[in-house]
């Protein structure tokens, strides 16, 4: 499988990445070699195997659901680029 | 006295109990070492002040006879933990100005142990890189030379890189490092010093800046195994913020440095001699396991059957969970914010201008492969393949106690070399990544000088939450080796 400038436009999309014309092309050429590796995979019979999301040697354990912090918006907040009225900005969405 | 940033942390400690020296000396002499090598590029952010008032309250604590484990231990700290009101960046520009205003558990473990914050410690961007040049920070210089050609400027491997370098280089007296597919001990091996990946789950990642969550683990990177066990004693341990923190007891890793290692079975797996590793490494894996037969253990050899589709596993992988642990860099909550019309334009313009070429491509790949139509084709592919290959390390334990292999195909390269394609720069993990994939334990430790007179790292690999007994080989070897090179001033 090949990758064209095409594809790569529309995952950049997904990802919320802008990119130039000419990083379409290096990207492109860059992403079909590393996927072009990876297919050395299908040489492995994985039928009947199990998925492994993550080590996972312990069940998850859960925690009672209750508040254990709260009243720190001005932490949450610390770091924002334009907080404004207590509140995190963002461009006008609804018009 | 003899030189204060030449002592372990072993040294160190002994130091203080016996009243030689102060942490505050102890301390100023690591802050003048930092001045003088900022060549190196090792640190983003210093805090000398920190530093110091760090060390007076040590010297406090000791005084009052309530000393910690690593009282006034004077530490570099990668710029992955995010440590409260200190500059934290992950070696992106995404991450400008960034102050949290929290602590990671890992530190506030040293902290609460009684060390010292020197500065937090260069990386590669968010973790992504085996040469530390992908950092918006800059380049972080190696400070080992080849004998025939000083000029050539060594990487010093990744994404640990300012962390090895500062210990290398006596900056440090010891770094914290994290590793995902190998980047605490890739660079350990390209410096000349100590580094383990724990079990994962040993250590708390809260605090710590995702890069692929089933991954990442952090780990101490030190000059000895003796300071490995005792900084990794110190950082472990269960933490309720990280649901994969394990709650299960934390042995003394340094009291179980016994040296003894008599009836211990080494696998050597056959599957680790690959393509481009060089004769000398080849050389100096037959020496370990010779060493390690000197001292009472047997070497067997095993078969790791599914090792060579580790790294591709690994890089669809870890791509995939670092395109959505990334997807929260979007210039709404902290750091770079590119301004435009739309929420949308918003979002691609500052992530376009805030993460660098590395970790866009890695961004990607994950999001390609995570995509639909091609989430069975490659994703759930490679999440069986994992599963496989943790079964060969499952196969394997049941015959032997731990696992010795080359810890890097090479020694460490020049920049430039290897920086052209990808792929040949994701092979520098060949020997590390496997570790990642099944959650277990690796320790890499200094072994041998190269031709070229660079240091040769030989890896060891344990049972998950045996650290224990990989230390006390990794020491039997360390101790074999004799490797007391260091780089010149």
């Amino acid at each position: 499988m090949s990758l064209d400038r095409k594809t790569v436009a529309h995952i950049a999309t997904l990802a919320r990445i802008r990119l130039k014309d000419e990083e379409l092309d290096l990207y492109a050429k860059e992403l079909d070699g590393i996927l072009h590796w990876v297919e050395q995979l299908n040489a492995v019979d994985v039928s009947g195997v199990e998925p492994m999301s993550g080590v996972g040697r312990f069940a998850l354990p859960k925690r009672k659901d209750e508040v254990t912090d709260g009243n720190c918006r001005d932490r949450i907040l610390a770091n924002a680029p334009e907080p404004a009225a207590g509140f995190f900005s963002v461009p006008k969405v609804v018009e | 006295m003899s030189n204060l940033t030449d002592l372990t942390i072993a040294g160190a400690l002994d130091g203080l109990a016996k009243g030689r020296f102060s942490a505050k000396e102890l301390t100023q002499a690591h802050l003048e070492a930092m001045a003088a090598q900022r060549h190196l590029n090792a640190f983003i952010t210093e805090t000398p002040e920190k530093a110091l008032a760090m060390a007076e309250a040590s010297d406090q604590r000791r005084h009052a006879g309530k000393a910690g484990a690593m009282d006034g231990i004077p530490l570099a700290i990668k710029d992955l933990f995010c440590t409260e009101g200190v500059l934290t960046t992950a070696g992106s520009h995404i991450l400008d100005g960034f102050k949290p205003t929290y602590e990671s558990t890992v530190t506030a473990n040293l902290w609460k142990a009684g060390a010292v914050m020197l500065g937090k410690v260069n990386m590669d961007e968010f973790a992504m890189g085996s040469s530390n040049m992908t950092s918006y920070h800059g380049h972080v210089a190696n400070p080992w030379k080849r004998k025939a050609d000083k000029n050539a400027m060594l990487v010093p491997g990744g994404s640990s890189g300012g962390s090895a370098s500062s210990v290398a280089a006596r900056i440090a007296m010891a770094a914290t490092g994290t590793d995902t597919g190998g980047s605490i001990r890739q660079p350990a091996a390209f410096c000349g010093i100590v580094g383990i990946k724990p079990t994962y789950g040993r250590c708390s990642r809260w605090g710590i800046v995702a890069f692929a969550s089933s991954l990442d683990q952090a780990g101490p990177m030190t000059r000895s195994v003796e300071d490995a066990a005792i900084m990794l004693g110190a950082m472990a341990g269960h933490d309720p913020k990280d649901s994969t923190s394990v709650d299960t007891p934390v042995p003394d890793f340094r009291a179980g440095l016994t040296g003894d290692i008599r009836g211990m079975k080494i696998g050597i797996p056959k599957e680790y001699r690959v393509d481009g590793m060089s004769p000398e490494i080849e050389k100096l894996w037959g020496q370990g396991a010779e060493w390690l037969k000197a001292a009472g253990a047997t070497p067997v050899e095993i078969s790791l059957p599914h090792t060579k589709y580790a790294l591709p596993t690994y890089y669809i992988i870890a791509p995939a969970e670092a395109s959505s642990n990334l997807a929260r860099y979007d210039g709404v909550r902290f750091g770079l914010r590119v301004p435009a019309d739309s929420l949308d334009e918003m979002y691609e313009l500052t992530r376009a201008a805030g993460f660098g070429a590395e970790v866009k491509r890695r961004i990607l790949i994950g999001t390609y492969v995570l995509s639909a139509g091609y989430y069975d084709a490659y994703y759930l592919r490679a999440q069986r393949l994992r599963s496989l290959i943790a079964r060969d390390f499952t196969e394997a334990f049941k015959q032997v106690d731990v696992i010795l292999t080359p810890a890097t195909p090479t020694a460490a390269f020049a920049e430039g070399e290897n920086s052209d394609d990808p792929v040949a720069m994701y092979l520098n993990d060949v020997f590390t990544v496997t570790v990642n994939l099944a959650g277990l334990p690796g320790l890499s430790v200094p072994a041998a000088l190269s031709g070229e007179g660079l240091p040769l790292g030989l890896q060891l690999i344990g049972k998950a939450f045996d650290e224990a007994t990989l230390l006390k080989a990794g020491q039997v070897l360390e101790k074999a080796a004799g490797f007391t090179a260091r780089p010149e001033a």
